[in-house]
């Protein structure tokens, strides 16, 4: 067989394609409940029951939704250059750490001054956290792939010994965890009495940032130029590393405002668990919205409810809640065979 | 107990041979993957499948040896899915390898829990056990450390031996390079680069699952979640590190190993305790870092690694 490129794609296959992706994984999970003992109709109904079945699970997968828009707009912005970040994980933590940090005490400065410095701190780190890795592939050529893959283990290492140490909550009972933030550090609630922060609509407004980055700026052509064809971009005079060093510096910064606003929004402190793989989860969110920033807005709510469903479906059914990461994974897989299948058609011969 | 003292301990040997052993199989798996021209990112995914997989087998009653074929036709099931997807449609590498860990990996947490709802702690097998060699496994130092290991590291070793003369003495060996060099001279012999470039992923991948399977089978005798703990990603610097030759991998799988154990064991001296733990558990990924900065002056990539080869296509 070999694969022919298609000039100009039909809208059934443009729309069906990815349709039937999605239909072609909800069918696995049916399986997956199947094989748990479980109804499917029942389970799929529980997981969208718990993911927007009340005022409470809509909140919840908003608040759930939050960090994954951040990291998903971190993944979104490096693999259109074709820079691959999978070190979200890592400058997430670098956010938290810094927000903690600053957020503490250290600075006594009213809210509405000290919230941007700590936002602004944050983004610094993680952009400073993923700069290492970008220098190793521009000036090396070492594969980034792998370095910042292991920079995820040597941070959430990095955080343990924070922990237990230098940043370790006196009053924390001996529980590996960081003081809280001060009141003045947190951020509000957009309406009083609703369980949702303005983390929230700081995501929303970065995945309008970054829209208009990409498709309004120099910097936004530079990125796809680098991200389609590095060599073309090269010779038409586009200086490839320093493109890449910036599109580093904005994605680093993205992955950390998920720390910074998951401390600051949610928690209120820092624990060694407070991402349960956002960063990963990213990059199932990106690819999902085929890497455009307002698509991650909507596709960062569809992962988070997946999740958030599953886990109130498991407490009901009894179907283990890692289904949720067999589906994102599927779709993943499914996904990026649609959107290749919707360009390029099989030749058998 | 000094620096001295560890380096003169038998135990300490036996521990590196050990703690190599499931790099060895990985990096191989890895290695063979490459160097048909194919990046394998679904290796830490693959390696948790597999480290289940056999668990679970020996656990419902299989023998240990069926355990590592069930293991390796887990890892073998994701390498086809990864290959398929990467090589006839020519899918990125790099997103189809992380959807596969993330696939593999989601897959083994699944089962566990369905199979095992109730458990607190994961119920224990009984793993392999070492095999002495006799008479050699007298030998002050060394033997303790090389010829008292289980079946499966002997296994590890052979198998250096047995893909370095596939892959540098047999056609299928020249081939399988090629396809990874240079495809359009692979088709032009007749053969396929679509066959051989699937056929490496589906055998490297059973490697792998294999390296995993050490864990619970040989290593330890549960599956926890962490366990594989990106042991693959280490692996896949570790290729690097072997400029892509199993001999050189297999050099680089022991001297990391040998950091490792050695991590471990100064955690105890005096040093331990003015130094965190945790700056000793992050040795192993620090060391992979420093090992793809140092080789990536002299790289031999192969040189249509991560290229997707469609017929016909210039």
């Amino acid at each position: 067989m070999r694969l022919e490129p298609i000039p100009n794609p039909t809208a059934l296959r443009r729309f069906g394609l990815p349709a039937g992706a999605l239909a072609l994984t909800v069918l696995i999970a049916s399986a997956l409940a199947l094989l748990a003992g479980a109804n499917p109709f029942a389970t799929l109904g529980l997981i969208l029951k718990g993911a927007a079945g009340s005022k409470f699970a809509l909140l919840e997968t908003l608040n759930r939704a939050t960090p994954l828009i951040f990291t998903g707009l971190a993944v979104a912005v490096a693999f259109r250059a074709k820079l691959w970040n999978i070190g979200a994980e890592a400058q997430l933590y670098g956010g938290a750490i810094v927000t903690v940090l600053l957020g503490t005490g250290a600075l006594p400065l009213p809210s509405a001054l000290l919230i941007p410095v700590i936002a602004v701190a944050a983004m610094l780190t993680g952009a400073l956290i993923l700069l290492g890795p970008v220098l190793m592939k521009t000036r090396l050529g070492v594969d980034e792939v792998v370095t910042t893959l292991l920079f995820n283990f040597i941070m959430l290492l990095f955080v343990s010994y924070l922990l237990e140490g230098p940043m370790k909550d006196p009053m924390g009972m001996g529980w590996p965890k960081s003081p809280a933030l001060d009141k003045a550090a947190r951020l509000p609630r957009i309406v009083e009495g609703l369980r949702l922060h303005w983390g929230f609509a700081l995501a929303i407004l970065s995945a309008l940032a970054v829209w208009v980055i990409q498709t309004r700026t120099t910097l936004g052509y530079e990125i796809r130029a680098v991200g389609l064809n590095a060599e073309a971009a090269r010779f038409a005079g586009i200086p490839v590393g320093k493109v890449m060093v910036k599109t580093a510096l904005l994605s680093g910064g993205l992955a950390a405002l998920a720390g910074f606003s998951e401390v600051a929004g949610l928690k209120g402190n820092l624990t060694l668990d407070l991402s349960p793989g956002f960063g990963y989860t990213g990059i199932i969110v990106a690819m999902l919205a085929l890497l455009n920033p307002l698509g991650v807005v909507i596709s960062a709510i569809f992962v988070a409810g997946v999740f958030v469903g599953a886990d109130s479906m498991s407490r009901a059914a009894g179907v283990p809640t890692y289904i949720a990461d067999i589906l994102m994974a599927t779709a993943l897989l499914t996904m990026v065979l649609a959107l290749k299948l919707t360009t390029t058609r099989i030749r058998w011969r | 107990m000094d620096l001295l003292d560890i380096l003169l301990s038998a135990t300490f040997w036996a521990a590196v041979i050990r703690i190599a052993s499931p790099l060895i199989f990985a990096t191989l798996g890895e290695l063979i993957c490459e160097r048909a021209g194919v990046l394998n990112l679904g290796i830490e995914g693959i390696m948790v499948i597999g480290a289940f997989a056999g668990w679970m087998a020996v656990y419902l009653g299989t023998g240990l040896w069926v355990g590592v074929g069930v293991a390796m036709l887990a890892g073998m099931l994701f390498g086809l899915l990864h290959a398929t997807l990467t090589v006839p449609f020519g899918l990125s590498q790099h997103v189809v390898g992380l959807g596969v860990t993330l696939l593999a990996t989601a897959t083994a947490s699944f089962a566990y829990r369905l199979s095992l709802p109730e458990v607190t702690s994961p119920p224990k097998i009984t793993p392999f056990q070492p095999w002495e060699i006799p008479v050699l496994s007298d030998i002050p130092l060394l033997g303790p450390a090389l010829f008292s290991q289980t079946a499966l590291t002997y296994l590890a070793f052979i198998l250096v031996i047995v893909v370095s003369l596939i892959l540098y003495r047999t056609p299928l060996g020249l081939a399988l390079r090629a396809a990874g060099e240079n495809p359009a001279s692979v088709e032009a012999q007749g053969l396929s680069v679509t066959a051989i470039r699937m056929g490496a992923v589906i055998v490297g991948s059973g490697l792998m699952a294999i390296g995993g399977a050490f864990l619970t089978m040989s290593a330890f005798s549960s599956f926890f979640f962490e366990m594989v703990n990106g042991r693959g990603w280490i692996c896949i610097a570790l290729v690097v590190f072997g400029a892509w030759r199993p001999g050189k991998a297999l050099l680089g799988a022991l001297l990391f190993a040998g950091f490792d154990a050695l991590q471990v064991r100064l955690q105890q001296t005096p040093m331990g305790a003015v130094v965190p733990y945790q700056v000793f558990l992050m040795v192993p990924y620090v060391l992979s870092i420093l090992a793809l900065i140092l080789m990536s002056r002299r790289a031999e990539v192969p040189a249509a690694l991560m290229v997707p080869f469609n017929k016909g296509e210039r």
